[in-house]
């Protein structure tokens, strides 16, 4: 079938890729926008919080042995 | 054995007798495992065997100090055969790669064995032992999709207590545990989930059908990652962990060239009417909803291909479209699907779930676990076509990339930023006050499905509705009696004295809490090694109660 051999409308290059930002810019239901920001700003503050500070070496030393 | 089914009689009379099914809806045997990754930080160049082994040996010795039986003999390995295929073949040893052999007994440098344990059977009848160089937890079998996830949580629980137990001794290093399936250099490690299918059921339309399923699930199931390619040699984000290292469309192997559909048949269970389908394909979940979805998406799907009833879905290049799904979390992909053309990987579940509505519809099945998963799944397909962002509260990598992009807004950041590399990886930490997903569920921010005193009960207690709760009961109450353990027999010598006697449990539907309650209920005081008329009486009742599974001389 001719249609399998093309490249699909959508379809990009891998290095082309540009990663979308799943957030929507669209139309949030009224009033849950900021809502949901300053949800997200506070969430950010606790992850900042918790996350390893050495991030660099830590994630260098994470080196895992072969599994299933 | 008189024969029993999962399926009501009712139902089964509609199914066509041409079709053997062994579930319905979403109600099926199934078991979960988890190989958690491994980590002390301040001890770089620790084994990792040596590390799993003292975490299980840690759970052992918690358990034991706390009064509870746990089988700690030697695994039972007379029914283990991991080298036997599903197409009919025995792969010779010789040709196996050494990392396969997971019946050996773990061995020092010098070909000694190593006198610890490296295998344990829990009161809640599940597997806890050291596989490969991670510590892995193989849940008890259960019967629906909300089971299987309260016992596979149960396994986080009981990982971080063993690591917590570590973490309590005296000038221990910390071991820090991860249930995620990369390290993101080179190195995966699997999630695998079990379901028994009908013996009778071809594999090669099995393995077409599921091949199209696999490939697409990741959209719902995926857990997300930090970097792209096998050995990470790209920077990005992906939605599955798994992904990239995957080379084959159908095999055998599990640690190398691995198949999106690995043949392995041990069935752990009356081989002439099971086959145990070994999905290795799935990504660890924190997320109880993406666990759930996981399990209760291919329960369905597996039954209507039991039925004969699942539209095929042929990807032309399965391998390809794996990845490239998964490198595109805006899921604008399209991968080629025989005689159907381009499509998405959403228009591609959409098929699975409609197909699934239609078998609930025509055949009646309107039990709530069914109904829930099945609408879930268009709802969750609805959201990731027109509002992804609306399920960070239940899927994991959805939940992932948006905790990922926040930091790259705020701080600037690029992806190869350690910071990111480091969220990704935290997300995954099994310490409730440092893994990013419970600090999720804390807030209120991440939906949970099962309740944190199910999850605790299934620490202890085994699922009531299968075998499980025969192994895990009698290990509980009858522990000191016990030779020797496996998922489907039981060796038992009384007193330590006189001859072992063998019961084989080769039904998982059978042995259950409906069979066995009374002598093995809860809450019922273990019974001692003490040679007291009490304890002949419960003792011969067991036994007796037994006799139906008893088997004479070893096969």
């Amino acid at each position: 079938m001719a249609q399998d051999q093309q490249r699909p409308p959508h379809q990009r290059h891998e290095e082309d890729q540009h990663i979308p930002d799943p957030l929507p810019e669209g139309t949030p239901s009224p009033g849950s926008a900021s809502a949901q920001s300053a949800d997200l700003d506070s969430l950010l503050d606790e992850i900042d919080g918790v996350l390893e500070v050495n991030a660099e070496e830590f994630v260098q030393g994470f080196v895992q042995k072969g599994g299933q | 054995m008189t024969h029993v089914s999962l399926i009501p009689t009712a139902l089964a009379n509609k199914f066509p007798s041409d079709r053997p099914t062994v579930g319905y809806g979403v109600h099926r045997v199934v078991g979960l495992e988890t190989e958690f990754g491994i980590h002390a930080p301040a001890h770089p160049q620790a084994s990792h065997s040596v590390m799993s082994l003292e975490l299980i040996n840690a759970y052992g010795h918690k358990l034991t100090s706390e009064g509870t039986n746990v089988a700690s003999t030697e695994w039972d390995y007379n029914e283990e055969s991991p080298l036997s295929d599903a197409r009919g073949w025995q792969m010779p040893r010789s040709i196996a790669h050494p990392s396969q052999l997971t019946d050996q007994a773990l061995a020092n440098n010098a070909g000694q064995d190593i006198h610890m344990l490296v295998n344990l059977i829990l009161p809640n009848g599940a597997r806890f032992y050291v596989d490969h160089a991670h510590p892995e937890y193989s849940s008890p079998e259960t019967t629906n999709p909300i089971d299987a996830v309260i016992w596979d949580q149960a396994g986080d629980r009981i990982a971080q207590q063993a690591a917590d137990h570590i973490a309590d001794a005296n000038g221990a290093a910390e071991m820090i545990l991860y249930k995620n399936n990369t390290d993101s250099k080179s190195v995966s490690y699997g999630a695998h989930e079990n379901y028994l299918v009908a013996r009778d059921l071809d594999f090669d339309e099995l393995s077409d059908h599921l091949i199209g399923f696999f490939a697409t699930r990741q959209i719902i199931t995926g857990a997300g990652r930090v970097g792209i390619g096998s050995l990470n040699d790209r920077t990005g984000f992906q939605i599955s962990q798994r992904a990239d290292f995957f080379e084959e469309e159908v095999g055998l192997e599990t640690t190398i060239r691995r198949p999106i559909v690995n043949t392995r048949d041990e069935p752990h269970a009356t081989p002439e009417s099971y086959r145990r389908l070994h999905v290795i394909i799935g990504d660890a979940n924190l997320s109880q909803y993406s666990t759930w979805l996981r399990v209760g998406m291919t329960s369905l799907v597996l039954s209507l291909i039991e039925l004969g009833e699942l539209p095929m879905v042929e990807l032309a290049e399965p391998v390809q479209a794996l990845q490239d799904i998964s490198h595109d979390p805006s899921l604008q992909t399209q991968v080629l699907v025989n005689g159907r053309g381009w499509m998405t990987a959403i228009e591609v579940q959409r098929i699975y779930q409609e197909a699934a509505q239609t078998y609930l519809d025509r055949y009646g099945i309107d039990d709530q676990q069914s109904l829930d998963v099945v609408n879930a799944w268009a709802e969750v397909l609805d959201l990731l076509e027109h509002d992804p962002a609306q399920l960070a509260d239940r899927l994991d990598w959805v939940a992932k990339y948006q905790l990922l992009n926040g930091m790259r807004e705020r701080h600037a950041l690029d992806w190869s930023n350690a910071k990111l590399a480091m969220l990704d990886l935290q997300w995954a930490d099994l310490r409730e006050e440092k893994g990013l997903y419970y600090t999720l569920v804390s807030r209120g921010a991440m939906r949970t499905i099962v309740t944190v005193e199910q999850i605790q009960q299934a620490i202890s207690m085994p699922p009531t509705t299968t075998r499980a709760w025969t192994r895990g009961r009698l290990i509980d109450r009858f522990g000191a009696h016990l030779a020797g353990v496996s998922w489907e027999s039981v060796l038992v010598r009384p007193f330590r004295q006189g001859p072992l006697q063998r019961f084989q449990l080769l039904e998982p539907l059978a042995a259950t809490a409906d069979d066995f309650n009374g002598l093995l209920a809860a809450g019922k005081p273990q019974l001692t090694l003490e040679d007291t008329p009490e304890n002949q009486t419960e003792l011969t009742q067991l036994l007796k109660q037994l006799q139906p599974y008893r088997v004479t001389g070893r096969k």
